[in-house]
């Protein structure tokens, strides 16, 4: 019987190629979020593998609320020429012309505007009926309760309430396209942190330097660590700026994303400390706990 | 050091297989803690996790910190304390890695059930010590039967609440199996548990010395599930062609069960073409064979004309390929189902119009008791007939869970209307719990005209019921039975009374009073009695009918809401001086074998409709307290 066994990776990796391949087949205009993390990395390199040795046939589409850290701007840029995807980059800019930040405008704005806003722009402007993101269910608790596919009305948004029945793995694609309904899609959803980090070990998947420990210019805020990163952030009264060994568990915007200090430099300490770790990956995000319920409530309005 | 911790962690990684289950549970038997537990103590939650929950539970305020926040996933669940809709859950231990569905326990959540079950390899069934079987806990296990879970575990939750009392496990043990002798379950495990306290869940408890199993991580470790995946019957369902070039034409697909090898033949369906895989391509380098669940890419030899839905399969296994089937169906809407009006199927991936021609009968999950219906409701279970508007490669859902299984889709709405799973047409109306022979030829099945229940019904201005009674040879069962007759026909109603007369002369004259032969006499009457319903006559039947089990094989098969057990009730004694055919005599003087009451046993119903106590009652007492119990049944007027 051993040599019909696979690892349990390869099982969600099958899974999640099965997936990629129902939405393409079943859907006219898919797009693929990339947002330069490491569950976006995951989630090309098993769409490669689905249509090896094809490209993608999707775009990939980077929601860019510019405030993102310079090295994944370099990052993505070098990626997406190396893959040979085809990359659409949105920025809500009306948004930004009217100076929409997360220091005047309070972050939970700022969010609505430059990503879930810009989010919904960009799917519409490219009539996309399906949106693939790397979202995984451990992640967050109302992320437990999401579908692989999930049906989002022609506003974008998700009511949990009423969410279509998901059996086996068959997946309804029935949508109003002419009402702009669309799909969002999670073939990462019963992948967790840990096995991201296997995964990117095993297959060798390149990532970006920030997931790295090194020495940074960081300020404390509200008990995080923030990134300092010159004219882009800027200091509160009586911050100091400090020199800290830290790496970031995931990648968003400079100012809403917290560092935790660490001292891993390879793939293998960082899987070390994810074995010891006792805190969520989403402690570092700062929108996530800027009101109550607040994924849920992002979730309703159209994020992903 | 910290390199041999990650080698070592990696090595377990790829040797650990995973196991998917699902738990069910009643509102309050324990399901969040047990699964908090399990997650708590095999270190899945994190700190900043248990510490919102915490909040939360100040914030709700709760006395203690409520695990089952941190499962309630929506803000909804939260402020009302139940779950709504199903979560997944994940986390591991040396040995496995683990996927829960958790799934709500409410009644008018079935669905969610439905749904976590459809993709478990095993169920947790919770049970309350205190409150011992309930009827949900039947429904979990049904369901878990229905979506072919091979493993179910039954956790006897609270023994603390009744001082970790064996008999009270054993009791609750004892009342489980019985019902689940009824479902199809090939391995069924007890634990005693108390989640809160942790006895049983992650660690062996020392208050229960008596138990000798494992505690329940401890068997969700090692229960061998090696053989629940098929590797027999080859079925590749294409998803989509590859052709980035001229010189590449592949077929994407997962492999569902089966195994097939390079140079092997292959048969491609519905057109029957064959060719031979010439080459498994991914993109980590061609396979010499492939296995469930691998995604892969087939080559062919030959280029055949092959798309989306086409399933290739090994020429000498082959699936069905039929436009019609027959599937238990679980209704998710709350639109009710209608039949003959256009749906679409998606079965692997296959997506078709259909109709739902007809439907046999609607389960009771509590009882797995049989009813007549015209439709489903949300949250409902039935036998149907599928009537696809072209041929499907199919396959029992009992063998093939990939191939076997459907979900049924509207077409105006988009909506999710229910989920089936496929059902062998020869064992046509083989159902829980039910006895009968399932000998009936595939070329016959069910049709309907257009005159429905309701039509005659109105028609006939009554409601078709059968009153079954029951009881000793000259307890007044055809005195009574004739006197109802009588009663209700002089009011203007249709009713006809089958007894030994009519049936043991003609359509049973084949058969003898050997309980196998009673039990055959019973299920031809029962049948009949549910034709002459079916065309809107009221029945009294007046059999001895002495086994339980074939009155209630007799219940299931004309429907619960139209069977009225009456037990004729006299003692032996009394029917013996009667005896109005002499039979007691003959049977006291040995030339009856197996005669009821004599040298045969009869079972006294246990809850029947009415009891009429025939050395106390004369017969128009009788027969009024029939009429007035048909009157507050509401099957006749007042």
């Amino acid at each position: 019987m051993e040599k019909y066994r696979i690892s349990n990776l390869k099982y969600l990796e099958a899974e999640s190629i099965h997936i990629l391949r129902e939405v393409v087949a079943e859907f006219e205009n898919p797009v693929m979020l990339y947002s330069v993390g490491k569950d976006s990395s995951v989630m090309v390199r098993l769409a490669q593998k689905a249509f090896h040795p094809g490209k993608l046939p999707f775009p990939l589409l980077h929601v860019d609320t510019t405030r993102k850290f310079p090295e994944m701007y370099e990052f993505r840029d070098n990626f997406v020429k190396e893959i040979g995807a085809d990359l659409k980059v949105y920025t809500n800019l009306e948004a930004i012309n009217n100076n929409i930040n997360p220091y005047d405008s309070g972050t939970v704005k700022c969010c609505s505007q430059l990503k879930t806003q810009a989010l919904l722009n960009a799917l519409e402007e490219g009539n996309y009926d399906a949106a693939f993101g790397g979202g995984r269910r451990d992640e967050e608790k109302s992320r437990a309760k999401e579908r692989v596919y999930s049906f989002r009305d022609e506003h974008g948004q998700w009511d949990p309430q009423n969410q279509r029945p998901e059996l086996w793995n068959l997946y309804n694609s029935r949508i109003n396209r002419d009402k702009g309904e669309n799909i969002r899609v999670f073939p990462l959803s019963n992948w967790t942190e840990l096995d991201i980090w296997h995964y990117i070990k095993l297959e060798n998947i390149p990532m970006n330097p920030l997931y790295y420990a090194a020495e940074r210019e960081i300020v404390r805020r509200n008990g995080l660590l923030i990134p300092y990163y010159k004219d882009k952030v800027p200091l509160k009264p009586g911050e100091k700026i400090e020199k800290i060994m830290c790496r970031f568990r995931t990648l968003g915007c400079i100012d809403c994303t917290a560092a935790i200090e660490s001292s891993a430099t390879t793939i293998d300490e960082i899987i070390q400390e994810m074995m010891l770790v006792r805190k969520s990956e989403r402690i570092t995000r700062v929108i996530d706990h800027d009101q109550d319920s607040s994924m849920e409530q992002k979730k309703k309005e159209g994020y992903f | 050091m910290a390199e041999t911790n990650v080698q070592e962690l990696l090595h377990q990684t790829q040797e650990a297989d995973l196991l998917r289950f699902t738990t069910a549970g009643s509102v309050d038997d324990g399901k969040s803690t047990m699964i908090g537990r399990l997650i708590y103590d095999s270190k899945g939650i994190y700190e900043d996790q248990l510490e919102s929950v915490i909040q939360a539970s100040k914030n709700l305020n709760r006395d203690d910190v409520d695990l089952a926040l941190l499962l309630d996933g929506l803000r909804s669940e939260r402020e009302q304390g139940i779950t709504i809709d199903v979560a997944y859950r994940y986390f591991s231990t040396p040995k496995r890695r683990f996927i829960i569905a958790d799934t709500p326990g409410h009644v008018q959540y079935t669905r969610n059930m439905v749904t976590g079950a459809s993709t478990a390899n095993l169920a947790v069934v919770l049970i309350d010590a205190k409150n011992g079987v309930l009827t949900q806990s039947k429904r979990h296990g049904f369901i878990a039967s229905l979506l072919g879970i091979p493993h179910i575990v039954v956790a006897v939750n609270k023994m603390d609440l009744v001082g970790y009392d064996k008999a009270v496990f054993n009791k609750i043990r004892k009342t489980y199996s019985e019902f689940a002798a009824k479902l199809n379950i090939t391995d069924l495990a007890y634990i005693p548990m108390s989640a809160l306290k942790g006895d049983n869940v992650v660690n062996k408890s020392e208050n229960m010395p008596w138990y000798k199993g494992v505690a329940l991580l401890n068997h969700l470790e090692n229960v061998y599930i090696g053989s629940d995946r098929n590797l027999i019957d080859f079925r590749f369902p294409v998803q989509c062609v590859n052709r980035p070039n001229q010189g590449f034409r592949g077929y994407c697909g997962q492999v569902v069960s089966g195994v097939i090898r390079v140079g092997s033949e292959i048969m491609v369906l519905p057109s029957g073409k064959k060719s031979r895989v010439k080459r498994i391509a991914t993109y980590d380098g061609d396979l010499e064979y492939v296995f469930p669940p691998q995604s892969v890419t087939l080559c062919l030899e030959d280029e055949i004309d092959i798309t989306r839905g086409d399933m290739i399969v090994h020429p000498r296994n082959l699936p069905k390929l039929e436009r019609e089937f027959e599937s238990m169906l679980v209704w998710m809407s709350d639109e009710p189902l209608r039949l003959n009006k256009q749906y679409l199927i998606k079965n692997s991936t296959n997506v078709v119009r259909a109709r739902i021609s007809e439907l046999f009968y609607r389960v009771d999950p509590d009882d797995l008791h049989r009813e007549n219906a015209e439709t489903l409701q949300l949250n409902e279970i039935g036998r149907v007939v599928v009537d696809l508007f072209k041929a499907v490669p199919y396959d029992e859902y009992r063998k093939n869970r990939a191939t076997g299984g459907f979900i049924i889709i509207d077409p105006m709405t988009n909506a999710t209307l229910g989920a089936g799973m496929i059902i062998d047409r020869s064992r046509y109306r083989a159902s829980v719990g039910n006895n009968q022979k399932k000998i009936v030829s595939k070329h016959i099945s069910r049709k309907s005209g257009e005159v429905t229940d309701t039509d005659r019904q109105r028609l006939l201005a009554q409601k078709p019921v059968t009153i079954w009674l029951t009881g000793l040879s000259g307890s007044g069962k055809s005195t009574i039975g004739y006197g109802i007759e009588k009663r209700l026909v002089d009011d203007g109603h249709a009713c006809y009374v089958l007894d030994g007369d009519n049936v043991r002369h003609g359509l049973n004259r084949d058969l003898g009073f050997s309980p196998k032969d009673r039990k055959e006499n019973i299920r031809r009457i029962a049948e009949v009695a549910r034709l002459f319903n079916e065309s809107g006559l009221i029945v009294v039947t007046s059999f001895i009918s002495p086994y339980r089990a074939d009155r209630e094989s007799a219940r299931n098969i004309i429907g619960e809401t139209r069977f009225f057990e009456i037990h004729i009730d006299a003692p032996v004694e009394i029917c013996e001086e009667r005896d109005p055919k002499g039979l007691y005599k003959k049977a006291r003087a040995g030339e009856i074998p197996e005669f009821t009451g004599v040298s045969a046993p009869y079972e006294s119903p246990e809850t029947p409709s009415l009891q009429i106590a025939t050395d106390k009652l004369d017969v128009r007492e009788s027969v009024d307290a029939v009429i007035a119990m048909l009157k507050e049944k509401g099957i006749l007027n007042e």
